[in-house]
């Protein structure tokens, strides 16, 4: 069973955000492994130590990429590739061609992702992959068992459960509650510096930086607007209750 | 110049769902006087005309099959690009619901142009239709653009202000049948198990009643539910309650989980990480409920109590009741 995980590097949750000219500053920023797409990375690795084969994480994303794929690797991934050239990041429809150029001259049975990341939240990359590929996608998925060549997969909508089954290869996102990702252990981090983290530019996957030129455009990036404090009210804590709803009834409107 | 707008109208509960309604407010918007298009799936679908008419809609493309009635990706994107082929849109509208957000990114590719996700306010400046979208749950936003192709975006549920409906507009149905191709049927569906039948959905709810570790045990969250009953709420939890066990993760708010942006949003003992405030500080009132005077969601909300949430929730149930009697 050979698993390609799309990995992408992500600010930890707990960072504010700072903005410097106009763009979201990295400066002293901690970076993970985007969440969603550790359940991904944990959920491969889990399958191989079941059934063998072999995790790739794949990724396009500048430099500093390397130390969430170290992390993946150090769990349990067998090898990387990092494209890093900076000529085709774009938007998610340069993501999107650019993986899949890249997904091709893979052989793979399961193709795993987070259903989003936490950064862009667009949710778009995996959707998008499936349809160049040509191959089914069920999203945010919570259970996944495997069975011959055949898949089924357990997927939260709003709450509910679907069941559904398809035929390998597929994509399959991650949500939340898949799995609890593991913690990278010492040996596992001392092997992981060794192992084959490929890092490819646009020439070497044959893809020409005008083709997959971003059909969309940040024209502006800006704050919220900071919120002040509100009022902490006063007084017994049962007129505190009957204050309270009044207040939301007279001055917010909301009741 | 006038743009003809394609909108996926969805339904949830036998109703078309407010996002669909408020995606056909945005089609009103950037059409500038062209022709508005709404599209239905399902056997279910055929009273929902009159209400797309009302909001908006000029035609109705009613796609009846059953094969439309439980979504799968690569038969609604199918079924979909049947639409498009006809109607020929310039730009094309989906809610960010689990489905829209899941089958609009292979439309996208398909058609092979951008996309612009989970927006919460679209403008019209000048010739360029500008799309407003949260960055890191909120914490920051971006306005895009597209450069060139067809217009593909999905609309945030409850942030775009529904027009007022004009119960005399009617709108022309068209009626087409599709057939799944074999491709489109590779996945199966096996079963669905109903677990949110509780309440009111989530990310669309004008209130949510939102329960973190101060709810101390399963039990003690579960009474989060009463509160939630009286006000016609969503329930929602933060991560801690998640972890704890005490609700499951689908009602997760924050980073990782769901980002709400309700009319009013209580808190009852969540203390305020900056992932969990990511996921709610963008709604339009903020209530806390927290025994420590210190938590930071109180930096953010906009009327707090200090004191225990089992002691508060009792008396806001009775004062919430007395009210909503009085003016039913």
């Amino acid at each position: 069973m050979n698993i390609l995980v799309l990995l992408k590097q992500t600010f930890d949750t707990e960072e504010k955000i700072v903005l410097e000219n106009g763009k979201v500053s990295e400066e002293g920023v901690e970076f993970v492994i985007n969440p969603y797409d550790e359940y991904a990375v944990e959920e491969a690795i889990k399958i191989k130590e079941e059934l063998g084969g072999e995790v790739t994480t794949i990724s396009l994303g500048p430099d500093r990429f390397e130390s969430a794929i170290r992390t993946a690797l150090a769990m349990g991934v067998d090898k990387a590739i990092l494209v890093d050239d900076p000529d085709v990041f774009g938007d998610e429809y340069t993501a999107a061609k650019v993986l899949t150029e890249v997904i091709k001259d893979q052989t793979y049975d399961l193709i795993l992702a987070g259903y989003v990341a936490v950064d862009d939240a667009s949710g778009q990359v995996p959707q998008r992959i499936a349809d160049m590929l040509n191959i089914p996608i069920i999203s945010t998925a919570v259970k996944i068992e495997i069975d011959g060549s055949n898949i089924t997969v357990h997927r939260d909508v709003e709450g509910d459960t679907e069941i559904l089954e398809a035929p390998l290869p597929v994509i399959i996102t991650s949500q939340q509650g898949l799995n609890d990702p593991r913690y990278p252990s010492l040996p596992g981090i001392m092997k992981a510096k060794k192992k084959p983290l490929d890092r490819l530019s646009a020439d070497d996957i044959g893809v020409s930086p005008d083709e997959v030129k971003a059909k969309t455009e940040v024209i502006e990036t800006f704050l919220p607007p900071k919120k002040e404090a509100g009022r902490i009210l006063s007084g017994e804590i049962s007129d505190q209750g009957r204050e309270l709803v009044q207040l939301l009834r007279s001055e917010a409107k909301v009741i | 110049m006038s743009k003809k707008v394609l909108v996926f109208a969805e339904g949830r509960e036998g109703r078309v769902r407010n996002v669909s309604l408020e995606a056909l407010t945005v089609a009103k918007k950037v059409a500038g006087g062209g022709e508005i298009v709404a599209t239905v799936f399902g056997t279910q679908t055929d009273s929902f005309v009159e209400s797309l008419a009302h909001h908006g809609a000029d035609k109705v493309y009613v796609v009846n099959s059953p094969s439309l009635d439980q979504y799968i990706a690569d038969i609604y994107k199918e079924a979909f690009m049947q639409v498009v082929e006809q109607v020929k849109p310039d730009v094309i509208l989906l809610g960010h619901t689990p489905n829209g957000r899941d089958v609009a990114p292979k439309i996208a590719q398909a058609l092979d142009i951008g996309m612009v996700s989970d927006n919460i306010a679209v403008d019209v400046l000048e010739d360029k239709i500008v799309f407003t979208r949260p960055i890191y749950a909120g914490k920051a936003f971006v306005k895009k653009i597209f450069n060139d192709g067809t217009i593909l975006a999905t609309i945030r549920p409850n942030n775009i202000p529904m027009g007022e409906p004009d119960e005399s507009r009617t709108a022309e149905k068209v009626d087409i049948s599709y057939t799944p191709s074999g491709n489109a049927l590779r996945v199966q569906i096996k079963d669905v198990i109903r677990k949110a039948s509780k309440g009111v959905d989530l990310s669309e709810a004008k209130i949510v009643v939102s329960g973190g570790r101060g709810s101390k045990s399963k039990e003690g969250f579960e009474k989060l539910y009463e509160l939630a009953d009286i006000l016609n709420a969503a329930v929602g939890a933060s991560r801690s309650a998640c972890d704890e066990g005490y609700a499951d993760y689908s009602l997760q708010v924050g980073q990782t989980g769901k980002v709400v942006t309700p009319d009013l949003y209580i808190a009852f003992g969540i203390s305020g990480a900056i992932q969990h405030l990511a996921g709610m500080s963008n709604a339009k009132v903020i209530v806390a409920v927290n025994k420590d005077a210190e938590a930071p969601i109180f930096q953010v909300s906009d009327y707090g109590i200090v004191g225990d949430m089992y002691e508060v929730l009792p008396l806001l149930m009775e004062e919430f009741k007395k009210l909503l009697s009085e003016s039913a």
